[in-house]
């Protein structure tokens, strides 16, 4: 068959499908969807009649463009994310961190180990902690725990604009940390491993030095309501970035580049329920750490509390199949 | 321009000259893609970022008169604007940031169907490792020893920067009366006429003369007036003869 002839017993369909097209592409419904799939396989076999027949480039190129037009219309990767965030947040996510219990585990020893260590060290050895924090810091550090200053004591008359202030602050710095945790696994985990033990290193100093100088009731009381979410998210963040650069050391039968992929699909699930702990975790330290109303045993007891949920769900939630429809 | 097509079946395709990425559908269709380089591709994110930088800014200074309340909206909005911006405007608007938009370029996924939120958020959070050390350098290594040009975040999340389709504007042939070619033709003869005939317009006087004495020995057509014969065969390999 000649080209003209072919050109102009198809035209008037290719002249339809590009009008679905267009419609398809600015999101409006139209009539035609029922038969989109059915003319876009019609649009292919002519495409390849095209070629076989040595068609003119012109008449090639063009169809080319409309069958990736359609193609993308087609096909697409179903989202794992946004279907059903109700469902991902009462059991995708808890089963997620269990699935992945060997990089939470890890992550989890780097950060929380190096904390708690450091915090030990600092506490016996007090001069240790100006060995990673400059002098003004930890003095600026010292006035802000400083039970008698009262600058966590913004109390009565702090404003509910400055929660907001602080609010958004929190959301700024921690989602940022947790970010660059996460991504810099993909450097064979040792990001990851760095920023681990970096934070950890820096809170258990400012841990230890406060409670060494007999501040530990301001800040234990201020930090253990929201640290519940935070400090967890952040191991969390640690464990994906952990999963990434494991699927460069190890990639198992996969060539390197396909592990990663995969790897990589997991753990922005995982950096998404992270995202959810820091947002709640900055709530708490904006509105109800910077409280200073209840007694220290009430925030003790309300952040024995929340740390309980937190395990409590990331243990728990999910194990049975159909709890969250 | 080069094509796959009318090879002997079993044919291993060859691999083209240029950048072009075929991706295989469902339905046994080879859609060339074309990745864009390192260099378009800088020239957006600045772009971008010179976009950020002028929103930023703004926002500030309207931030600024609203006080203590500003501030929080402000750091709010910094987080929005410096990991969000790319990833909202990827989904949203077709792959395509402001600066991409303005160098015709788009993300897709590596088969070429449309970006998705996990893939988005997830090329552009490793986008802090591409900056390491300094000015993307790990980014711009990748970038140029990958085939695709693909950053490590492009790598991790399985996606691709290619160059938009434009619309194609139909090629006047020459108007000449069409004929019969002398000897049988092959398929790549065929679309090397048919090529010869469509880009005339845009070829100096010289250089069609050239092209057409490459192909007048071949066809067995005389050395003078070559030209207005390989027409006459493009016409009528187009319509009747």
């Amino acid at each position: 068959m000649k080209q003209s002839l072919f050109e102009s017993r198809h035209k008037a369909e290719w002249e339809r499908f590009s009008l679905t097209l267009d419609s398809l592409e600015r999101g409006r419904k139209t009539s035609r969807t029922g038969s989109f799939p059915g003319d876009y396989r019609r649009l292919c076999c002519q495409l390849a009649l095209a070629q076989e027949r040595g068609y003119s480039s012109f008449l090639i190129d063009s169809l080319q463009q409309q069958v990736l037009r359609g193609h993308q219309q087609l096909y697409r990767h179903r989202s794992q994310l946004g279907a059903n965030a109700l469902g991902f947040i009462l059991a995708d996510f808890p089963r997620l961190v269990r699935a992945q219990w060997r990089f939470v585990l890890a992550a989890s020893l780097l950060f929380f180990g190096s904390l708690i260590g450091f915090a030990l060290l600092v506490y016996l050895f007090p001069d240790l902690v100006y060995n990673l924090i400059p002098v003004e810091q930890v003095s600026q550090m010292q006035s802000m725990y400083d039970p008698d200053g009262g600058h966590l004591g913004r109390s009565a008359e702090r404003a509910a604009s400055e929660d907001w202030v602080m609010f958004g602050y929190y959301i700024m710095h921690n989602i940022g940390i947790a970010f660059q945790t996460f991504a810099s696994g993909v450097l064979f985990g040792l990001g990851s491993a760095f920023f681990l033990v970096y934070n950890g290193l820096m809170i258990g100093a400012v841990a230890g030095h406060l409670t060494q100088i007999g501040y530990g009731q301001t800040f234990w009381s201020f930090v253990i309501g929201h640290g519940a979410f935070e400090l967890t998210a952040i191991a969390l963040a640690g464990a994906a970035g952990l999963q990434l650069g494991w699927a460069l050391i190890a990639p198992g039968r996969l060539p390197r580049v396909e592990a990663l992929r995969l790897a990589a699909r997991k753990s922005v699930l995982l950096i998404c329920g992270v995202m959810l702990f820091l947002l709640i975790a900055a709530f708490i330290e904006a509105y109800w750490s910077s409280m200073t109303a209840p007694a220290p045993t009430t925030k003790y007891l309300v952040g024995a509390l929340l740390w309980m949920l937190v395990a409590l769900y990331l243990l728990f939630a999910g194990r049975t199949r159909h709890a969250p429809e | 321009m080069l094509e796959t097509t009318a090879l002997p079946r079993k044919a291993t395709l060859s691999p083209p000259l240029d950048t072009r990425h075929q991706v295989e559908t469902p339905e046994g269709i080879d859609l060339p893609l074309r990745p864009a380089g390192l260099m378009v591709r800088a020239v957006a994110f600045s772009i971008d970022l010179a976009l950020r930088g002028l929103i930023l800014g703004l926002l500030f200074i309207v931030l600024a008169f609203l006080g203590k309340l500003g501030a929080g909206l402000g750091s709010i909005l910094l987080f929005i604007v410096s990991w969000w911006y790319m990833v909202l405007f990827e989904v949203l608007n077709q792959g395509r940031s402001p600066g991409k938009q303005c160098m015709g370029l788009r993300v897709v996924q590596d088969d070429g169907t449309p970006i998705g939120w996990s893939a988005s958020l997830l090329r552009n959070l490793l986008r802090f490792v591409d900056m390491l050390p300094f000015g993307y350098f790990l980014g711009a290594i990748s970038c140029l020893q990958h085939p695709t040009f693909k950053r490590l975040g492009d790598l991790a999340a399985g996606t691709l920067v290619i160059y938009r389709e434009h619309p194609l504007t139909r090629p006047q042939l020459p108007d000449v009366e069409p004929r019969r070619p002398a000897v049988p033709l092959t398929l790549v003869e065929q679309r090397a006429i048919l090529g010869f005939a469509e880009r005339q317009r845009e070829l100096s006087e010289a250089r069609i003369n050239e092209l057409a004495s490459i192909l007048a020995q071949p066809l067995h057509l005389p050395a003078s007036g070559s030209v207005v014969e390989l027409n006459a065969i493009a016409r009528g390999l187009l319509g009747p003869a």
